[in-house]
């Protein structure tokens, strides 16, 4: 099992890096599969997370000059490792006028991703930096645990408003109380609300448009012939919504979420250079 | 001086004005003396045969106050004047600023008895000059919130500097930072290869700060570990000196400095190379031989709590926070004669809080 990887580009180095940053604002620990092709940074629904879980899917080509990943076997060329991505973060902080940063999967102690950084110096010789970051190896039997999760029958699906200003409102929110309610309708309408003994604050928003899913297989998805006006609502942890949005440190490509009646909400937001999902489970 | 202690120790002695800090839990000292010709009068009052110069401590926070925007007091104070009344039990700061205003500020102050840590420079067996820049620069890679970190010297000569993980904590959840510098980096370099100390990053950072506004080079003296270390500023009008406890290393009071459990660094420097390609490649040869039991590169341990025991009970200071137990191996002591070999390596009296000398 090995892994090597290298950054030289620094706008890469500065996509990757505000990737891993959003990435550890939302978990304390995580999985991060590599494939051939493809890193995933892997949050399942476990009762620590609230019961959230986060899917971020990214393309290797487009962070890194040099790729190289030897998964368990041959069969399963793929590697899971448990990680703090806080520390990933802290790592590459500090690397951002970096001649190069190398990533390496070693086990000097225990297993860790080392992660050396060399910067530019005034001396002859360059400034190396390492960090060896500690991680767990998740065994292969254990690999079913972290699937994509699929999307949910959802009732209605929406695009997000402008990020900034969804975040803003969010944060206001968030000093009054613990718990918003996001409904939304298909008829590009969506409203935030949170209600208190003293107060009750809503946020309006019209016009974001309903992003078209084709059904896979023909059949009928419950948005299907649903009435345009009606609205499907989840009361959520405000606290988990405002990291996700104060993640975002650039506009996405694209961004929507899916609403399930009362059950959870999944936001897809999509990059240029990768995909994030997260899902919100609603409070009983 | 405020990121060390609560309290502000002012010495006035014939060679100019000391303001020294001590924090609580005595592992570190600072001090800064202002040359006579720092000042544009400077008067430190006469001592008598049996007296002493004046000396006084007053809390940090109050002075500090005074002091407290300092682009505008640049803008509209034209001088400031420092006085001290005994008989008044007032420290005196008068501010004579733009427009005729004076402010004067009357600082309650508390008699002292002398400050002084006992180090010695030229006692160290390795000396680092760099400019402050060098150094803030290395510092920048460690988290704010890092406790302790270590500075070492690999058989090639290279310094690296690499986060402390306590014993405690499990190696294996931890993340470990380290990196090098190279010696033409320094100004001048003195060192014995495979030496290291262990100190705390916060108080050094205060000084580092100090020293990149004031540009000034920093030097690093130091010694075994559990031997503290003294970083010095040098200036033709001002003295600093920055005192700090050493985590204290058990296995070199046995085994010489180059053979003190250095083990697997100085493989990995010894094939160190310019950049990083070659680095990788001689991280991986070294790897298939991790020998022995897991262990932290630089095996430090605690002094036992049986040598300290006696230390705390005189010295009757609680460890504060930061440092925390096991820099108890300090260098303040009470009513103790630094002759005493058996305690020497457990702890170094450096200053004594007896009264009279």
């Amino acid at each position: 099992m090995r892994f090597r990887a290298k950054i030289v580009d620094l706008a890469c180095l500065n996509h990757f890096s505000r990737i891993i940053n959003t990435i550890a604002k939302l978990a304390k620990t995580c999985i991060l599969r590599l494939t051939v092709c493809k890193l995933y940074f892997i949050l399942s629904d476990k009762v620590a997370n609230g019961g959230a879980s986060m899917w971020c899917e990214l393309s290797q080509g487009n962070f890194f000059d040099e790729f190289q990943m030897d998964g368990v076997a041959a069969e399963h060329n793929e590697i899971y490792l448990e990680l703090v991505p806080e520390n990933l973060s802290r790592a590459l902080k500090t690397a951002q006028s970096a001649k190069a940063v190398k990533i390496k999967l070693s086990n000097k102690h225990c297993p860790c991703l080392r992660v050396a950084v060399e910067l530019p110096s005034l001396s002859s010789s360059s400034r190396i930096v390492t960090h060896d970051i500690p991680v767990g190896v998740i065994p292969r039997r254990m690999w079913n645990d972290f699937r994509e999760p699929s999307v949910p029958d959802f009732d209605v699906s929406i695009y997000l408003p402008v990020l900034k200003t969804m975040k803003s409102v969010v944060e206001k929110m968030k000093n009054l109380s613990n718990f918003i309610v996001i409904e939304a309708n298909l008829n590009g309408e969506m409203n935030l609300k949170i209600e208190t003994d003293l107060v009750s604050v809503t946020t309006h928003f019209k016009d974001l448009g309903n992003p078209p899913w084709a059904s896979e297989d023909g059949c009928q998805s419950s948005a299907r012939g649903r009435d345009l006006e009606s609205m499907a609502e989840a009361c959520i942890d405000i606290k988990k919504l405002q990291q996700l949005l104060a993640g975002q440190q650039v506009n996405p490509t694209k961004a929507l979420c899916n609403i399930v009646h009362k059950r959870i909400v999944h936001f897809i937001l999509l990059h240029e250079e990768g995909s994030l999902q997260y899902f919100i489970p609603a409070i009983a | 001086l405020s990121r060390i202690g609560d309290e502000l120790y002012l010495e006035p002695t014939e060679s100019g004005l000391s303001l020294r800090a001590v924090n609580s839990s005595r592992s570190a000292f600072a001090s800064f003396l202002f040359a006579p010709l720092f000042f544009q009068l400077y008067e430190p009052g006469s001592a008598g045969p049996d007296t002493e110069l004046f000396r006084c401590k007053v809390h940090m926070k109050s002075f500090l106050g005074i002091f407290r925007s300092l682009p505008s007091l640049e803008k509209s104070v034209g001088k400031c004047l420092i006085l001290l009344k005994p008989r008044a039990s007032r420290l005196v700061l008068q501010l004579h600023c733009k427009y005729g205003v004076t402010k004067t500020h009357n600082l309650a102050f508390q008699e002292c008895e002398r400050l002084q840590a006992v180090f010695d420079t030229q006692r160290c067996t390795s000396r680092l000059c760099a400019p402050a820049r060098l150094l803030a620069d290395a510092v920048v890679h460690f988290p704010p919130t890092l406790a302790e970190v270590t500075l070492g010297i690999g058989p090639s000569g290279k310094i690296s500097l690499r986060n402390y993980v306590e014993d405690e904590a499990e190696p294996s959840k931890t993340m470990v930072t380290e990196l090098w510098l190279a010696e033409d980096e320094f100004q001048s370099v003195a060192v014995a290869p495979g030496s290291h100390i262990t100190f705390c990053l916060k108080e050094f950072r205060g000084l580092l700060s100090f020293a990149e506004a004031s540009n000034l080079p920093l030097t690093i003296h130091f010694d075994e570990p559990g031997r503290p270390v003294i970083f010095t500023l040098d200036d033709t009008v001002l003295e600093v000196h920055l005192v700090l406890a050493t985590l204290s290393d058990l296995e070199s009071n046995s085994q010489s400095p180059s053979t003190n459990g250095v083990s697997h660094l100085p493989a990995l420097s010894d094939e160190f190379a310019d950049d990083l390609e070659s680095y990788m490649a001689a991280m991986e040869t070294n790897e298939g031989g991790s020998e022995g039991p897991p262990s932290p590169t630089f095996p430090l341990r605690t002094p036992q709590p049986a040598e300290s025991e006696p230390e705390e009970e005189e010295e009757g200071a609680v460890p504060g926070t930061p440092p925390h137990k096991k820099f108890r191996s300090l260098f303040f002591g009470s009513v103790m004669t630094p002759g005493r070999p058996g305690l020497a390596t457990t702890q170094e009296v450096l200053a004594e809080d007896s009264d009279g000398e």
